[in-house]
């Protein structure tokens, strides 16, 4: 997850705001300025292509959730089933593991990840030692650089049952290895620590930046009340990363139903052992399309997760609106 | 009062704590690339009797030997994934650029309609299977390099990111071009652009990083149709299926039982991963710019 998005787009929406309230201009000046800025509309061009032929062109085709697809009638042609494809992924139970899956690792994500993020940056501003804090913050964004096959690759050398670097210590202490590729209950640990290390050193910049920009004069007036370090972090930086805490917050709960897919195939891939503890919406829906070939099952899917996710993005921010207006994303 | 912070033992006691545990969590980012390395130079008997551990078994460049043997498939991945990046990076950079300009200028009557059409598409989009569909058979893009290369070339985040860089150039800048008589473009390119170095170079920088670590469309839009895959997607298949070892070293009569397997898929890791590791020094500074651009401009 991109962040720093986030908090692009926020203040973006609040920059945007007043331009709305901004008087109604007369039609006609209106246009004429529209003609006047044609080389702009032009060098947006590219870009507004872009979205309309990879983003808002494949949108009707979610119609196949709909229908029995087969490759020779095409997406509109293809008999119409009503709800019959959801019917089926309800009763099969099937929607609701998925489901639950990519909630639970989601809330797991955002808790979790906040928590350690937020730790992890006020010790980053304890720091004093120039050089220490340079090679420090370069290491721990060294994960976040590299791709989720790497990351897969070193799952692979430490968890794999007969080479594995965990099992190896296990048998050099006298213990039993351990068949981690098919401990469906140890995964979801698995899968949260590696979450947690790819993505800790870049969350934890994000809120590194925000006790930055604290007023230093919030500090030296702490310091000559006497304020210890422990005081100083509850009441002056854990309250200042409050806006930045509730942005993310709001963000990623409007995308909780999208999985970190990389993540999720690199680990666990084809392991079916462990697909009730790991498998999310994404994971599901990738592995009908390259291995089954089923488009209206992965459609209905994807059409569920869309909706659902566009539902609490629109809920989270009514929510936060009638709780403080500034921290809402439009 | 005291004179001094650090006088307080509660100060001390925190700073302590804290460059113990950035300490541990520094190690812990470092320790599976060590792992990674060291597994490459191990020796490959050794490593099927013992396991992996952190320190290299043996020392054997076996792994790189068999590699170098027949480097066909690894050099024709580079070689495309290379070419994809610096492209793709160019001209992706040159698009976002543009847009981002475009949609920053105050007196653009159409920059919030824009705006939101493409901000939209994060919060509604077709699912995976839609997209598939239309640009694997409607555009006939199956099997092309360009269905990996096209959709990577922007995100709707990295144009707002641009967005947001773009306003530090000051609107002046603009004003004095108009009045010289400048067009759009003119201003754009010869006066806006060369003041925004940062923003290109952090922008830049992520879409590089796409396209280095892209392996997800390449296995959805690729597959097996292409001779040279891009190369985290042959990393993918070297270490996922049994038989892409044996056939990337298609020049050797050797069967799989006989490849040093173990040492050659960690071998392959850091051959595919190197550049990037190397170059991460050079180029973190941006990166660090490019997640605080929208946390710090509060």
């Amino acid at each position: 997850m991109r962040k720093g998005a986030v908090l692009a787009m926020q203040l973006d929406a609040r920059r945007a705001r007043p331009a709305t309230g901004i008087p109604a201009e007369k039609k006609h000046s209106r246009l004429r300025r529209i003609g006047h800025s044609k080389t702009l509309i032009i060098m947006c061009l590219p870009a507004i292509l872009f979205f309309l032929v990879f983003a808002y062109a494949p949108l009707p085709g979610s119609w196949i959730a709909f229908t029995n697809f087969n490759y020779h009638d095409g997406i509109f042609g293809s008999p119409f089933v009503g709800l019959r494809n959801f019917e089926f992924l309800v009763k099969s139970g099937q929607l609701w593991k998925l489901t639950r899956n990519t909630l639970l690792y989601n809330l797991a994500f955002i808790v979790l990840g906040n928590i350690v993020q937020i730790a992890l940056a006020v010790m980053l501003n304890e720091i004093r030692s120039k050089y220490f804090k340079k090679v420090s913050q370069a290491l721990l964004f060294l994960p976040y650089f590299i791709s989720v096959v790497l990351v897969g690759v070193i799952a692979f050398n430490l968890l794999n049952y007969d080479t594995g670097a965990i099992n190896t210590l296990i048998e050099k202490t006298g213990g039993d290895p351990i068949k981690i590729y098919s401990e469906a209950g140890l995964w979801p640990i698995i899968i949260i620590l590696f979450h947690l290390w790819q993505s800790t050193g870049y969350g934890s910049i994000v809120y590194f930046a925000a006790i930055l920009s604290i007023d230093t004069s919030l500090f030296e007036a702490a310091a000559i009340d006497g304020a210890s370090a422990w005081q100083r972090t509850r009441y002056v930086i854990l309250p200042s990363l409050k806006p930045t805490f509730f942005i993310l917050l709001l963000f990623s709960l409007g995308g909780i139903m999208k999985g970190n897919f990389g993540l999720f195939w690199n680990l666990v891939g084809n392991n079916a052992t462990v697909y009730d503890t790991t498998d999310i919406i994404e994971t599901s829906v990738y592995r009908m399309i390259i291995s089954q070939n089923n488009f209206t099952t992965s459609t209905a899917v994807g059409l569920y997760q869309s909706l659902f996710g566009f539902a609490l993005v629109m809920l989270c921010n009514w929510i936060v609106r009638r709780v403080n207006e500034d921290y809402a994303l439009f | 009062m005291r004179s001094s912070k650090d006088a307080d033992p509660s100060d001390l006691a925190l700073r302590g704590v804290s460059y113990l545990v950035v300490t541990i969590f520094t190690i812990f980012c470092l320790l599976p690339f060590v792992l990674i390395v060291s597994a490459s130079v191990s020796d490959e008997n050794e490593i099927v009797q013992h396991g992996f551990s952190l320190l290299p078994r043996g020392f054997s460049l076996e792994a790189y030997e068999f590699i170098a043997r027949s480097p066909r498939q690894l050099i024709g991945s580079y070689v495309v994934t290379v070419t994809m990046t610096v492209f793709g990076t160019a001209i992706g950079l040159l698009i976002i650029a543009m847009t981002g300009y475009a949609l920053q200028r105050k007196d653009f009557p159409l920059r919030n309609g824009i705006s939101f059409f493409i901000y939209f598409t994060t919060l509604f989009s077709a699912g995976l299977a839609p997209t598939y569909l239309w640009v694997a058979r409607e555009l006939g893009l199956k099997g092309n390099y360009l269905a990996v290369f096209l959709q990577l070339l922007m995100t709707p985040w990295l144009i707002i990111l641009m967005k947001n860089f773009v306003r530090s150039v000051p609107a002046e800048i603009t004003e004095s071009g108009k009045v010289d008589g400048a067009g759009d473009f003119r201003i754009f390119l010869r006066l806006v652009l060369p003041m925004m170095k940062p923003a290109l170079a952090t922008t830049g920088l992520f879409l590089a990083l796409g396209y280095w670590n892209e392996w997800y469309l390449s296995s959805l839009y690729l597959g097996s149709t292409v001779e040279f895959k891009p190369l985290q997607y042959y990393l993918y298949n070297v270490i996922n299926t049994a038989n892409a070892l044996k056939s990337s070293m298609a020049g050797n009569n050797v069967s799989v039982t006989e490849l040093p397997t173990n040492t050659l898929k960690m071998a392959s890791a850091v051959l595919a991963t190197g550049p990037i590791v190397l170059l991460y020094p050079f180029v973190q500074r941006y990166f660090v710019s490019g997640i605080t651009v929208g946390a710090v401009k509060g």
